[in-house]
């Protein structure tokens, strides 16, 4: 027992620290250097697919493909009366829509007196409105949930997707994609 | 007020964890001895007053105070109350403060009813273990203060819907006292190499903490593979994520060092190994959590992901790792040496064992930051199964078979003769297997050697048992058997899964059915449901086993509107010989709905076994407690009849 420990057991005890040294270099390399790794919907940069929806309001009109294509960049809002947070973007929305950008929105699993009654307390910012009954246009365009907004360009191609609310800083950012997506 | 009661009590319990360091550091010099007096004293204040500002935050998020920025980031005022509390530890402040309340605790606990070690080890020990709760303490006050206050915002932004599960709410903290148990382990170890203490009385001490801990990781780990299991919808049990991983290398660590342990109590030998794996144990833990919360990897789980934070985080890697291992590299070679043994004993089987899940550890560490590695060398990749699953199976697999024979071994010296006998019944059980599932012609390997192994381990595990009057048995023995049992078991769970899984993807209408292995199912209906905080479309299936009875599944596809997300709720019927598995998917254009549907023969095995596992712990843990309870009640009653005496 208890003999002077050989010269190979001495070096064995610096290894964890030789080990754990390496693998916090490679931490630090990871920290100060991190990857790219913004989730982008893959549709981004997608054409809008194939869609017709009836009118999910009595005074806006109902939404299609069609409705995307020629003159200015849109915003496309994807919403509903149910969504808590929805209402809390409705100012931003009616911001985007005074300075001259044409929203239309998609009502998600939404009923008429529901919505009638969201956009009579929040305002109605949209020119048209498809009802999306069976979350066809979601699923289609890489949607998670609600509320979300797409920049469209002119030719129906998706040039950008805002998760979330559209708080009062993003607004003008999405001014600034909507100019982007002009060219 | 409450959440600024919460900031004070933050504020004292790490003054006091400085005392309980400087007290005891200095405690350990000639001149300072004067101070020990204090470090006691110090550890347990410090503990009530961490969990006094725990229970402020919980208090906070019980009545929704908008006005602090961690609750209106994640709760919600139409929340139910079980996922309001399971608020306050669901992120990443909250999640902080509840492992320096655990770890202030125990550290109250080691104080308050620890008298087996030499005084000073055990002041070292509380130094070190306040020096590592300093650096949480730090942490939370200067990086992620809980209790913040912003301008009252009109609603709160919700716990993300994923997280929104009973079996969840309570699976973090499991874990967390697992991981926390562990840097008692840790602070043990460095104790005793600043004192130069490695003695069975030192692994008696710490193996209760071990045990603890190493219950509840498993508890954490099973209830998480099981939730993952149900509430995400693929099917799976283990994804190999490094959320996972993080939770699976210090159960393996702790694992290697409940058996080393029991080595050194028993036996006075494998010191320098034991405190090497209470400084691992821990460091995985650590490691675990860096991994998860400085967003350095990417997740399914993708947690709070702020490279400042994790910056701060690895620096207190650095300094206690590598001080810890630093100490080691210093002090191990004067503690190595102990009791000698031969090559077929019991302690040849252990270190085996400890060689066997430290390599396995290595693998799943390699894995999990090979992503990383490959990142600086410019390349995406990402790691799973098909590297995970054999590398590991190399280690796993002989650990397997020396588990089978190991407790059947004498300490020190036995001969492989004496237990041959004892062996055949478990090898013929598994031959015979391994010949049935070979002639069934199977698409792997790894299930047939599972499926051959699980039903020799099983009734190998049960041998140790045998010639014993079994209400003689001592309770760690029970322990053993159940542990090593419920090994078997899991494995045969995770076996079949894999060999004997049917599954059907497929997209019916209302009114139609489909197979999938011994059931029938129907689709009857779809229908919209509302929940507290959430709408759904439930699909009603009527599922028949071999055209038996009707039972009546509920699968759903929720949407969330706060944060805004969708989840499927996956509905099953659980049989004693397996579970079926259903899930809504999208409804497709023609109006057809997609529908995913499993079969998993014994797949409940897993964690039931599991939950085996930690039984086994717990009857170990509750035969040790006893025992040393008896010593202590004995000891007083020898010093009282001598006071007596003395009279």
């Amino acid at each position: 027992m208890s003999e002077a420990p050989t010269k190979g057991a001495r070096w064995a005890m610096w290894l964890p620290l030789g080990l754990f040294a390496g693998f916090a270099a490679l931490l630090v390399v990871g920290l100060m250097w991190p990857a790219d790794k913004t989730v982008k919907s893959r549709f981004v940069g997608q054409p809008l697919p194939e869609f017709n929806l009836a009118a999910a309001s009595d005074d806006r009109p109902g939404l299609s493909r069609a409705d995307f294509v020629g003159g200015k960049p849109r915003l496309l809002n994807v919403f509903a009366s149910w969504c808590v947070p929805c209402a809390a973007e409705a100012p931003q929305l009616e911001a985007l829509r005074q300075a001259g950008v044409e929203i239309h929105g998609v009502a998600l699993r939404d009923h008429k007196p529901e919505l009638a009654a969201f956009l009579a307390r929040n305002g109605n910012p949209f020119s048209r409105i498809g009802a999306d009954n069976l979350s066809v246009v979601q699923v289609g365009i890489g949607s998670a949930g609600v509320p979300e907004t797409f920049v469209i360009d002119s030719k129906g191609v998706i040039r950008h997707q805002h998760i979330g609310v559209i708080m009062a800083d993003d607004v003008p950012k999405l001014l600034a994609k909507l100019r982007e997506a002009e060219q | 007020m409450t959440a600024e009661f919460g900031l004070a009590a933050l504020w004292l319990a790490a003054a006091l964890a400085a005392l309980q360091l400087f007290a005891g550091a200095l405690a350990l010099t000639r001149k300072g001895e004067a101070l020990g007096g204090a470090v006691r004293p110090a550890a347990v204040v410090q503990g009530l007053l961490a969990l006094a500002s725990f229970i402020a935050l919980v208090i906070v998020f019980v009545q929704t105070d908008l006005s602090v920025k961690l609750v209106h980031n994640n709760s919600h005022s139409a929340k139910p109350m079980l996922y309001k509390l399971a608020g306050a530890w669901g992120n990443h402040e909250g999640s902080m403060l509840l492992w320096v309340t655990v770890m202030g605790l125990a550290g109250s606990i080691v104080a308050l009813v620890e008298r087996r070690l030499p005084e000073k080890t055990m002041l070292a020990t509380l130094a070190g273990q306040a020096f590592v709760s300093l650096g949480f303490y730090a942490f939370l006050l200067f990086s992620s203060n809980p209790f913040t206050r912003m301008a009252p915002a009109p609603e709160g932004r919700g716990l993300n819907p994923l997280l929104q599960d009973p079996g969840l709410a309570f699976h973090p903290p499991t874990l967390y006292i697992g991981y926390v148990g562990l840097s008692i382990a840790f602070s043990f170890a460095i104790g005793a190499l600043i004192t130069r203490e490695v003695s069975p009385a030192f692994a008696r001490a710490m193996r209760p903490w071990v045990l603890g801990a190493w219950i509840f990781l498993t508890l954490g780990i099973v209830a998480g593979s099981y939730w993952a299991y149900y509430e995400l919808g693929w099917g799976g049990w283990w994804f190999w994520d490094p959320v996972e991983n993080a939770s699976l290398m210090p159960w393996l660590a702790a694992t290697a060092l409940l058996h080393s342990c029991s080595v050194l109590a028993a036996r006075n030998a494998l010191r320098a190994w034991t405190v090497m794996l209470g400084v691992v144990a821990f460091s995985m833990s650590m490691v675990g959590t860096f991994l998860v919360r400085s967003g350095i990897l990417t997740s399914v789980h993708a947690f709070a992901v702020d490279p400042e934070r994790g910056s701060f985080i690895l620096a207190l890697l650095g300094i206690y790792i590598g001080g810890a291992l630093t100490l080691f590299g210093l002090r191990a070679s004067t503690v190595t040496e102990g009791e000698r043994f031969a090559v077929v004993s019991r302690e040849s089987a252990l270190v085996f064992n400890n060689v066997m899940l430290s390599c396995t550890l290595g693998i799943v560490l390699v894995g999990t930051l090979y992503p990383l590695l490959a990142e600086a060398l410019g390349q995406q990749v990402s790691i799973g199964p098909p590297y995970f699953n054999p590398f590991t199976a190399i280690f796993v697999v002989p650990m397997l078979l020396v588990m089978a024979v190991g407790p059947l071994l004498r300490w020190r010296r036995d001969e492989f003769g004496r237990v041959r006998k004892g062996l055949i019944l478990p090898a013929l059980a598994g031959l015979l297997v391994l010949g049935l599932a070979i002639s069934w012609k199977p698409a792997h390997v790894l299930p047939v050697i599972g499926l051959a192994l699980a039903p020799a381990i099983g009734i190998a595990s049960l041998l140790p048992l045998r010639g014993r009057k079994l209400r003689q048995v001592k309770l760690p023995l029970w322990g053993m058997v159940f542990a090593h049992f419920g090994v078997a078991l899991s494995l045969f769970g995770m076996a079949s899964d894999s060999a004997f899984t049917s599954e059907k993807l497929v997209a019916v209408n209302v009114g139609e059915k489909v197979a999938v292995g011994p059931w029938q199912i129907g689709l009857k209906s779809i229908d919209p449901v509302a929940g507290p905080n959430w709408t759904a479309l439930e699909a009603v299936m009527e599922a028949r086993y071999h055209g038996g009875d009707a039972i009546t599944l509920h699968p759903q596809s929720r949407s969330f509107w706060s944060p805004p997300q969708q989840t499927s709720e996956s509905a099953l019927v659980t049989r004693w010989n397996g579970q079926l598995y259903a899930v809504l998917g999208d409804e497709s254009e023609d109006g057809r709905w997609q529908l995913r549907l499993w079969w998993k023969p014994f797949v409940p095995m897993i964690w039931f076994g599991g939950i085996l596992i930690a039984f086994g712990g717990f009857l170990a843990l509750l035969g040790r407690v006893a025992s040393d309870l008896r010593r202590i009640v004995a000891r007083n009653k020898i010093s009282y009849r001598r006071q007596r005496q003395g009279r």
